[in-house]
């Protein structure tokens, strides 16, 4: 059996995912030169916030009723805590050495992981997250699980409406213009504390659609799953251009291509065969990192920071 | 007569260092006045100041009267106080008209924003030619015309320069001082800062001179010009 499209149908779906997760460390970094490190745990809360909804409907709703209500709850809760994380811990920090607003980002998004497993019922596992029943499709020999179907047509759509934003807008232009200079930005009249708010609110929202993904996905949401998903589309955002974010959906889809693609077929190649299958996939991803640091540090669609002054 | 600005006593520090400390001005409205000055004497840090990316460490700004202290700098934009930065300070990825659109930001007369964006490729023609191109690819002189360009669409009671003859060619920099006389003529008002003595005090009606954060010397521009000190000091003559 040939298994090509599956891999490439399963690195698409993960892709899809990755780079909805990458499009707030891109927007965010694009704007304040900040990693956010709790971006993951951001995207984290969101599924817990759609999984909490859903608890709160009735029991006999159809998951295709209630979905769109949970989407609305995980991009809800994501934007709150991003939003909160701005005000409270980051801007305060704004004129601060760069080392300083990064460690808040990573004691954030422990204390974030920390507060969900203690606080949100039964969270000390993972929690299970409702599926969608029926036959999976087969599309072009590859067959994809009904809740797949679920990112593979919110990514795009994402994408869209982000592009029509940042280009046709005038909070995107807004946006645009702070990115490339903060203070003359302000000297134009942009109000930058709200660009930047906002850069941080689409960023969750993204990420509280990737959470929801990843919960009909995978058919759990825990505590923990914030971290390699975080990993991976920082990696994401890097491997396409941090900055940019078409570079950022790119890159997360290369990622995932390539992640699928490594774990099935690295095996195969002669001397490999100990790397191969889904003990080494988290691996894949990071050699990918190290590689475009080496041979491309400003990404796939990135320019040299040159190029700025 | 009251003046449009007027500089109190301003002081301003980055962490310890005070930068500018103490001054006090006054620009009356159609008037150009320049602040000139060697590096580091404070004359970009008062601008900075003015428009709000800085907070003052203590003295009074008063605008259009208005307080401006501690005022954020969008809010300054729009209340008519316009600042093109030295350096120029342009959106490099962002075309030329789109600059200029940028300028008008706070404005909402589509159609007046793009008569005054024809006026200014009128102004400068060379603008209007390459309207569709990314402005970090322009020259330093074409820079220059777009920030002072971007600067005029927010339609500003005062408009402040902050070297605007920087880097640029002795042909270049005659085409901008020439700018800038034409734009007082049309009654717009200017605080220049400029390194280049000469070319400001020619074209000033008022003209400070600022040695380490404090104004040593203020006059007309042509008192200025034949000043002296200042004629040793800043127009290389002994």
């Amino acid at each position: 059996m040939n298994e090509l499209p599956q891999q490439l149908a399963n690195g698409l779906i993960l892709g899809a995912m990755y780079g909805l997760i990458a499009i707030g460390y891109t927007m965010v970094y694009g704007i304040v030169q900040l990693i956010n490190f709790a971006h993951g745990e951001i995207f984290m809360v969101g599924g817990f916030g759609a999984l909490t909804v859903y608890l709160a409907l009735p029991s006999g709703l159809p998951l295709m009723a209630a979905l769109p209500l949970m989407l609305i709850g995980g991009i809800l809760v994501s934007v709150l805590v991003g939003v909160a994380a701005e005000r409270f811990a980051y801007r305060p920090l704004r004129g601060a050495p760069r080392l300083a607003p990064l460690i808040t980002a990573i004691g954030l998004s422990i204390a974030l992981q920390q507060a969900v497993w203690k606080w949100y019922p039964d969270a000390k596992k993972a929690r299970v997250f409702p599926q969608f029943k029926g036959d999976a499709f087969d599309v072009l020999g590859a067959t994809v699980q009904r809740g797949d179907l679920f990112v593979l047509i919110a990514a795009p759509l994402c994408m869209l409406a982000l592009g029509y934003f940042v280009s046709r807008t005038r909070s995107g232009r807004a946006m645009q213009a702070t990115a490339q200079d903060r203070d003359t930005a302000a000297l134009m009249g942009i109000n930058t504390d709200r660009i930047i708010v906002l850069a941080f609110a689409i960023g969750a929202a993204f990420a509280g659609v990737a959470a929801v993904a990843y919960g009909l996905r995978t058919g759990e949401v825990q505590f923990r799953m914030g971290f390699i998903m975080g990993l991976k589309a920082f990696t994401a955002a890097v491997l396409g251009g941090i900055g940019n974010i078409y570079g950022a959906m790119l890159g997360g889809v290369v990622l995932g291509v390539a992640e699928a693609l490594a774990t099935a077929y690295v095996e195969d190649i002669p001397g490999m065969a100990q790397f191969g299958g889904g003990a080494w996939k988290d691996v894949w991803a990071f050699v990918l990192l190290i590689l475009v640091l080496l041979l491309r540090p400003q990404g796939l669609l990135g320019e040299r920071v040159a190029d700025r002054a | 007569m009251t003046a449009l600005l007027e500089v109190e006593n301003l002081r301003v520090a980055y962490g310890k260092i005070e930068a500018v400390k103490g001054i006090s001005f006054t620009v009356q409205a159609g008037q150009v006045v320049t602040l000139i000055g060697t590096n580091g004497a404070g004359k970009t840090t008062t601008l900075r100041t003015l428009s709000g990316l800085l907070k003052p460490l203590a003295g009074k700004i008063t605008f259009d009267g208005q307080v401006l202290n501690g005022t954020g700098p969008h809010k300054i934009v729009e209340r008519g106080l316009a600042h093109s930065p030295e350096g120029r300070r342009l959106f490099p990825r962002l075309t030329i008209a789109e600059n200029l659109q940028l300028g008008a930001f706070l404005r909402k007369d589509s159609t007046a924003i793009e008569r005054d964006i024809q006026r200014i490729y009128e102004l400068f023609p060379i603008l209007g030619e390459r309207r569709k191109q990314a402005s970090g690819t322009l020259s330093g002189g074409e820079q220059q015309m777009l920030a002072m360009g971007r600067a005029l669409m927010s339609r500003p009671k005062l408009l402040m320069l902050d070297e605007p003859s920087m880097g640029l060619s002795p042909i270049m920099m005659q085409k901008i001082m020439e700018t800038i006389t034409e734009l007082r003529s049309q009654g717009t008002t200017i605080l220049l800062v400029e390194q280049n003595a000469q070319a400001a005090l020619s074209l000033a009606d008022h003209g400070h001179v600022m040695e380490i954060g404090r104004i040593v010397l203020s006059g007309t521009g042509r008192d200025l010009l034949h000043d002296e000190s200042v004629r040793k000091a800043y127009l290389g003559e002994d």
